[in-house]
């Protein structure tokens, strides 16, 4: 019994050194009469077999065409480099194996993947996390220029999308930022990866912003999108907008360290950014300034230009008509589009009959607060007096009227005019 | 059941009142389409501007929407405002026309035909609040009672305060040399506050008074037909009555049943605005509570 084992390894063992020697042979001597013997014959005696299952009834049938197509197959690898915890020598191999062994070969990949985000959540315990066969696949991996890749360019979004985009995994796992896909997929970035316009090549992806195997969640300092590296990881691509952004208030504060200080993100958000020249998003934005300057868009609602706006309009006022995008500055800096240097001019923008008289409104109204506009203030009190009055007299009038009226439709006292 | 003799001619039907004994002239040819511009316009600025009071709501999106957005609002706006300021000063011609062909503005600005307030207004309004709580007859009303006297000169004084205000914020640009910052912020306030005052007076007390009151269900056709019949004069307006008779004048304003056609007209186009108004009462409602 032992000496048939023996025997069938030490085949085994020559006729997979035949074979490798065989084929490192076939590339450099194509005319070699022997056709080279498989170097997975033996793993394949069971797992070609379409039918074969495992005891759990699972299929382990190995398609030998898609693995051949695939960059491990063109490589001709062996089963057994990854599938490195079987052993020849103890066939049939345990119903359970480790994972595939990518560490033997990726093991810069892999030590990187193991101390970030799905690496370390998957150590945790959450078996949601997608490990490397999840973005890459198994016996089908393809290089990353391949088109039919998972990992390629064009095919990121449905490859993070099969966990990111699926409200159930999301719900289920808890994956923080919900169903980014969703939001990703409407995005100018996300129309241009899908070549709606001629800058595709350019265009990013989820792994552009956030990374491949050093995926970080955005609480770890070190991480792509962390609030202090977004500018940087956001100026890759558009890196005169970076330059800008950090000349104005908020990349200053910014580059101070300061936790207030708005990021790219605060303002276009992260997965649904759009154009910014879609009167959609330009009404949008105000929202996104009023995160932090709540009492400016209260009194810009008090404007035509808050009140068209609110009501989903574009083309008049928003924030950045006046304020700028991402050179924002205070109204004492001579560079601001506030200044008084350069208000008038701001104005004319859209107001080019503006006189300079003009630049005395105050956009940002309060006609309840009595120290910022006195006229304002009281024009305000007398106008609610004057309704609140004509409303209490009249109605107290009608209800009275109508009282008597029905009540002497219904006693027949007479006519009630 | 009271009988029949008792009960008030509207409540036997529309066909009985155009046949019930003499008709006379309450409002001439031109005070009945200066009411139907005034009505027109009165709308149109309220629909397209209303969405402007409450933005946040899905109904003011809508309706700006269907005028094309807030530039369309505006351009109704604008084309309405025009035709109430046209009407406004058709009536004021009107009125001076008036004054002179009878000698003396007087006659118009004081006196029982006169809109302008009196010490008698005064004492119906005290007269007719008893009245309604049970506590002393109906007071006998002239030509214009007081609520009419009220609608009237809250919308001249509107005139004012509406017309200026929108004309501030239509040519902001060019005023902008004479005018200082503050007077466009309150002059928006203004507009706004003045537009929520009139439309939701006209949309409910008006509407009420003139139109909706039991006695009057669903509508007053006088402001279209300008008759009124001698039974009608005689209960509402004695005074009026009494005055014309002794004056010998009752034969003069006698007329024609007015026209199926015309009460026709009147009663599609004015219960159009019914609608319409009650319709926006309802709308500044949602928006004033859901703001």
């Amino acid at each position: 019994m032992k000496a048939a084992a023996l025997l069938r390894a030490l085949f085994l063992v020559l006729a997979l050194g035949l074979a490798s020697a065989a084929g490192a042979r076939t590339a450099a001597a194509p005319k070699k009469e022997a056709p080279p013997a498989d170097p997975n014959e033996t793993c394949l005696m069971c797992h070609t077999d379409a039918s074969a299952k495992g005891a759990g009834g699972k299929s382990i049938a190995v398609d030998t065409a898609v693995f051949g197509q695939s960059v491990h197959g063109e490589m001709q690898l062996k089963c057994v480099d990854c599938h490195s915890d079987v052993s020849a020598d103890k066939l049939p191999h345990p119903e359970k194996l480790q994972p595939a062994a990518c560490s033997n070969c990726h093991e810069d990949a892999v030590k990187l993947y193991t101390t970030t985000a799905h690496g370390t959540a998957l150590k945790e315990g959450k078996t949601a996390a997608a490990t490397c066969h999840d973005c890459h696949g198994t016996h089908d991996i393809k290089r990353v220029k391949d088109p039919t890749s998972k990992t390629a360019f064009v095919n990121i979004e449905a490859t993070c999308g099969a966990c990111h985009g699926s409200d159930k995994i999301v719900e289920q796992a808890h994956l923080p930022g919900g169903n980014v896909q969703a939001r990703y997929h409407d995005s100018i970035h996300n129309q241009l990866v899908e070549g709606k316009t001629v800058y595709n090549r350019a265009a990013p992806t989820c792994t552009s912003c956030h990374g491949t195997h050093n995926i970080q969640p955005k609480s770890e300092p070190d991480s792509r999108v962390a609030r202090a590296h977004v500018p940087d990881t956001c100026g890759g691509c558009h890196q005169r907008e970076k330059t800008v952004f950090q000349k104005g208030m908020h990349g200053q504060l910014q580059q101070a360290g300061s936790a207030a200080a708005p990021v790219c993100s605060d303002c276009h958000g992260a997965h649904s950014i759009h154009r910014a020249s879609t009167p959609a998003w330009q009404n949008e934005v105000v929202g996104a300034c009023g995160n932090c300057h709540d009492d400016f868009i209260t009194s810009f609602r008090h404007t035509y230009h808050g009140k068209v706006t609110t009501m989903g309009f574009g083309k008049v006022a928003t924030c950045a008509s006046c304020h700028g995008a991402h050179d924002i500055r205070p109204a004492s800096d001579p560079l601001s589009m506030v200044s008084p240097e350069n208000r008038l001019a701001t104005c004319r923008n859209c107001h080019p009959k503006a006189g300079p008289r003009f630049v005395t409104w105050d956009p940002h109204p309060r006609p309840k607060d009595k120290g910022h506009d006195l006229v304002l203030y009281w024009t305000n009190i007398f106008m609610e007096v004057l309704l609140a009055g004509v409303f209490l007299f009249f109605g107290l009038h009608t209800v009275l009227w109508a009282y008597r009226s029905l009540k002497n439709r219904f006693s027949g006292a007479g006519r009630g005019h | 059941m009271p009988s029949s003799v008792s009960m008030p001619i509207e409540q036997a039907g529309a066909a009985p009142r155009a046949v019930a004994g003499r008709q006379y002239r309450r409002f001439g040819l031109y005070e009945r389409i200066q009411h139907a511009g005034m009505m027109f316009a009165f709308i149109g600025c309220a629909l397209s501007g209303l969405p402007l009071l409450f933005p946040y709501t899905g109904w003011a999106r809508a309706i700006a929407g269907l005028m094309g957005g807030f530039e369309g609002a505006a351009l109704v706006h604008r084309a309405c405002a025009v035709l109430m300021a046209a009407v406004f000063f058709a009536h004021i011609l009107h009125f001076l026309w008036r004054g002179l062909a009878a000698g003396s503005l007087l006659t118009v600005l004081w006196g029982p035909n006169s809109l302008v307030p009196q010490w008698k207004d005064v004492l119906d309004i005290r007269d007719h609040m008893k009245y309604f709580l049970g506590k002393g007859p109906r007071p006998q009303f002239d030509r214009y009672t007081y609520w009419e006297k009220f609608d009237y000169m809250a919308v001249f004084w509107g005139m004012f305060i509406i017309g200026g205000s929108g004309l501030v914020l239509w040519f902001a640009e060019e005023l902008s040399p004479w005018l200082p910052g503050w007077a466009f912020n309150v002059a928006t306030l203004v507009h706004g506050h003045e537009a929520l005052l009139a439309v939701g007076f006209i949309f409910t007390i008006h509407f009420f008074n003139g139109h909706v009151r039991p006695e009057k269900f669903p509508m007053d056709m006088v402001i279209f037909t300008g008759r009124v019949s001698e039974h009608e004069l005689r209960e509402e307006r004695p005074l009026e009555y009494e005055r014309l008779r002794r004056e010998g004048r009752l034969a003069a304003i006698e007329t024609t049943p007015p026209a199926a056609g015309a009460v026709a007209f009147g009663r599609v186009i004015g219960g159009t605005a019914l609608v319409l108004g009650i319709i926006t009462v309802f709308l500044i409602l949602f928006g004033l509570f859901t703001g």
